[in-house]
């Protein structure tokens, strides 16, 4: 994994996102879904790509269920933009990266 | 100029990537264009890519899951230096040869890749039911990856439309999950197989809703109930089901070849003498979109095997 992906849990949420200068991309995942898997890549090279203007985190839905409840994610892969800790944007299903760049680019 | 192969593949299910392994062993250096990430089944790796376990795959004595069986397939591909390119055919232009293809902006005035054979492994994709609030609750109740999302519908009542064994798959599946899975179809007996119906038909937790069709997706944020119809009586009632699995059959992905090659009256690929060969030559179709009859994993695999040698023999004989 890139090291640009950070990895959210419901104990380190609050702090990694509410606080967070620039905007955070949470991507709602499990082991279990194949879409999830494919934009795993995608968003590496986003992370990378776009450093210091976004942070990207994964919360694997399992282990974390109380975010995964708090945003009433029903549908994975789930991505929601938040900036300044309150979602501003919310992505559902796997979509290719000129297409999540052109819905995120707003918020950059 | 545009790049130029002996071999263009367009799609990465089973057949595309069986195709690419049978091409790239005879040298032929097929270049795939596997598709771009979605949640539907016009994905790389295709449908089996939304799906959980496979058992029918010969070779798997316990079975595998989808997502599993399509990456050996395409690590396979790659040992044998077959190239695979995530992206998505824009256009096709059959008229010229070689055939000219193209990623990204249709209106390029050169295509990305010409191709002296071209086989077309596009798959077939999920139908959606096009009712009134479908799209708007699509992720938010309304679901096609069964895999996907089951687990957000525990200890609720989940609804799966549709008959065949697609939608037998799902709600047994969904059975895991659910306190109850109503199983919503038109007509009243199923088009699944033996098996299948028998499976369904022993779970406690299935309920079957027949001659019933959703003709409303109710709900705000979120789906709360759906309207039904009964097909004989007419009647409408709401069924309180918090989350709608379509699973009603698939259409082809064949819109790139309109007008260009021949198609069957409902949008499959024609294909000619038990081969893979289409209206135009050096044009290969196999699996789901030239097949709306056998549709498996194992007969796409198949099919894409003969397209590789149906291509390979027909350059051997334009002498290249």
């Amino acid at each position: 994994m890139s090291e640009n992906m950070e990895t959210l849990t419901d104990a380190n949420f609050d702090e990694q996102v509410k606080s967070s200068d620039v905007p955070v991309l949470v991507d709602f995942w499990a082991e279990w879904c194949g879409p999830c898997k494919m934009i795993s890549p995608v968003l590496e090279e986003i992370a990378d790509e776009q450093a210091g203007k976004i942070r990207i985190g994964k919360l694997n839905i399992d282990d974390n269920l109380d975010v995964t409840r708090r945003y009433e994610v029903m549908s994975i892969p789930t991505l929601i933009l938040f900036k300044d800790g309150e979602p501003q944007a919310r992505l559902i299903g796997a979509k290719p990266k000129a297409q999540l760049l052109e819905e995120i680019s707003a918020y950059l | 100029m545009p790049e130029h192969r002996k071999v263009v593949i367009v799609g990465s299910g089973p057949a595309g990537l069986t195709a690419a392994l049978y091409t790239a062993r005879a040298q032929l250096h097929p270049l795939v264009i596997e598709g771009e990430p979605s949640s539907t089944s016009d994905q790389p790796g295709g449908q089996l890519m939304l799906t959980t376990d496979v058992e029918n795959y010969p070779g798997f004595v316990d079975g595998v899951m989808g997502p599993e069986l399509m990456g050996m397939m395409r690590a396979q591909a790659l040992r044998f230096e077959a190239e695979l390119r995530t992206a998505k055919v824009s256009r096709l232009d059959l008229s010229p040869w070689p055939f000219e293809v193209w990623v990204g902006d249709p209106q390029a005035d050169e295509p990305t890749v010409v191709a002296d054979t071209l086989i077309i492994a596009t798959g077939a994709r999920s139908l959606m039911l096009g009712v009134p609030n479908e799209d708007r609750l699509l992720g938010y109740g309304v679901s096609t990856c069964a895999t996907c999302d089951g687990f957000f519908f525990r200890g609720q009542h989940i609804a799966v439309a549709g008959g065949g064994d697609s939608a037998m798959e799902e709600a047994i599946f969904l059975a895991r999950f659910g306190s109850k899975v109503s199983v919503i179809h038109r007509r009243d007996e199923l088009r699944a197989s033996k098996i299948m119906r028998e499976r369904a038909f022993a779970n406690p937790k299935i309920e079957f809703k027949w001659n019933s069709l959703v003709t409303d997706i109710i709900g705000d944020t979120k789906v709360s109930a759906l309207r039904l119809r009964d097909t004989v009586t007419g009647e409408e009632s709401d069924l309180d089901a918090t989350g709608l699995f379509v699973a009603i059959g698939h259409e082809p992905n064949s819109s790139l070849l309109k007008g260009q090659i021949e198609l069957e009256d409902n949008g499959y690929v024609r294909t000619f003498d038990g081969s893979t060969r289409t209206s135009v030559d050096g044009v290969f179709a196999c699996g789901d979109v030239q097949d709306d009859y056998y549709r498996q994993a194992v007969t796409s695999a198949g099919s894409g095997c003969m397209a590789a040698i149906d291509a390979e023999r027909w350059l051997e004989a334009k002498g290249e």
